[in-house]
Parts: structure tokens; sequence; C-alpha cells
């Protein structure tokens, strides 16, 4: 962090406020709480920046802040909407399979090279659409575990769930989220 | 005999924890003669590299809200003193 910007939180503010706000968002559903989480990441930056050692840049270390801002928060709405009765939920299952188990909307091939398709801004939007359209307590677990990248262990204990619970609802995730790929990008021009 | 029902969850299950002999055994036979599964799971595979690359890139630019701004600025400001 460099002193001018410390004595002059204004233009740090301008600095770095859209990129961690962007990064928030991506994380979050809801725009008042990535605000929320960019506040508080400036101001535990300000009382902790005897700590900022200057060996990453202030923007990682700004970054690094927020995302435990976010596992934070993410642990705080779960409390407040906790997944308790599992049976109760939506299940995608149904949507998918018939009575008897087998697939009643068949998987398509996709065509796709990973680090191709993320360079193209229409799948970008497309995919995080997809992830905002995640039931709140999905998205939740589905992001600590997927785009944060903490293992089962680690989301079981923020989320205070079972490990089974949470296989659970990572499938339930995943089969909506490659339902909505497929449906808004990869079927689309069938 | 386990139903793509059960498979495709073991399979997901499988990107999370390392499954049991017995279910690993299971899920390998079966994606031996089912396309259906053998293609969702190569989708669930596919999501995870995406999303792999996705939480190592920028997100989509997205400007902090003048109002929000303001608002961030005063709480630092107070915060001083």
């Amino acid at each position: 962090m460099s002193e001018q910007s410390m004595a002059n939180p204004e233009a740090w503010v301008d600095e770095h406020g859209d990129a961690l706000f962007s990064y928030a968002l991506s994380r979050l559903k809801n725009p008042a709480s990535a605000e929320d989480v960019v506040q508080e990441t400036f101001l535990a930056a300000i009382r902790a920046q005897d700590r900022f050692s200057g060996s990453s840049s202030a923007r990682t270390w700004l970054i690094g802040i927020l995302k435990h801002k976010i596992v934070d928060l993410i642990r705080k709405e779960s409390r407040e909407q906790p997944i308790d009765e599992i049976e109760t939920m939506e299940a995608p299952e149904e949507e998918f399979f018939d009575r008897k188990g087998h697939w009643r909307i068949k998987p398509v091939e996709w065509q796709v090279k990973p680090d191709q398709i993320l360079e193209q801004k229409e799948f970008m939007t497309i995919l995080f659409q997809c992830l905002e359209h995640l039931p709140d307590r999905l998205h939740r677990l589905f992001i600590l575990r997927e785009l944060e990248d903490q293992d089962s262990d680690f989301v079981c204990k923020k989320l205070s769930i079972t490990p089974t619970n949470l296989w659970v609802m990572l499938h339930r995730a995943r089969m909506r989220l490659r339902g909505c790929l497929t449906e808004n990008w990869f079927g689309a021009g069938e | 005999m386990r139903t793509c029902k059960e498979i495709s969850k073991l399979v997901s299950e499988s990107f999370d924890r390392k499954l049991p002999f017995r279910q690993r055994m299971g899920v390998q036979f079966h994606l031996m003669m089912c396309s259906l599964c053998r293609t969702y799971s190569h989708q669930v595979g596919q999501l995870r590299s995406i999303l792999k690359g996705v939480a190592k890139s920028a997100p989509p630019p997205e400007p902090l809200p003048d109002e929000a701004r303001q608002r961030i600025k005063q709480a630092l400001e107070s915060d001083k003193h």
C-alpha cells in the first residue's frame, strides 16, 4: 500500500473500489451485500495497514481480505437461513429423471475448450446469470466450493452442514447449472 | 443395478470426495454401459474446469455505485478519528 493512498482513503476507494465490488458481486447474489463486504474490507485494511508487507500488490492484499469477508458473510447468511429440511427443497432430479430413475432430459455433449470459452464475454455473462439463478442456499455453498475453491470439510464447517447434505446440494447445483448452460449456451444454436 | 439418477449423484460426489471402492466400481461399470451418464460425467468435469478458470480470471467488471462509493469514503473518514 503506498503511503500516499493510506493517507488518502478517498483515492484508495477510487483506485480499488470497482475491482473489489466486481469480485464481491461475482460471489454474492445481492448487490447490497457486495457493497457491505467492500466497505468492511476497506475498513479492515485501514486498521491492519501495518501488516501489509508490500510483498504483494495492494490489490492482491485487499482481495485477500475481501475473500475472508465474503466467507464470513456467507456463513452469517446461512445461519439465518439454515439448511435443515433438505427433503423439502425443490429437487431438480425430478425434472431430469423419470420415476424409474432414467434420464428424461438427456444430456447432450458440450463442444467446449475450457480455456477458450473463458475469453468469450457472452459465455461469461450467461454463466454468471445461471449461477445467480441457483436458489440462495445452493448458490452459497456452490460458490464456496467451486469459485472460492474450498474443500468439503471447510464448507461443511462454515455452513454447519453434514457432508452428506453438502454432496446432495452440490449435485443439485451442478444439475441445475449444467441444465441452464445447455439451454442457454451449448444447445442454444440447435 | 443402480439407476442413472443414482449414478449421476455418485458421479457428482466423486468430485467432492473419494468414493468407497465398491461405489467407484459400480460407477465405472455403469459408465461403460451408459452413454448418457458418460456425457453427464464429462459435463461435470467440464464445469469444474470452467469454474476453475473463472475463479482465477477477473470477474465481469461492475462499477461500484456512486452512492456506495460516497458512503464507504465517509465510513473510512470517520474511522480515522
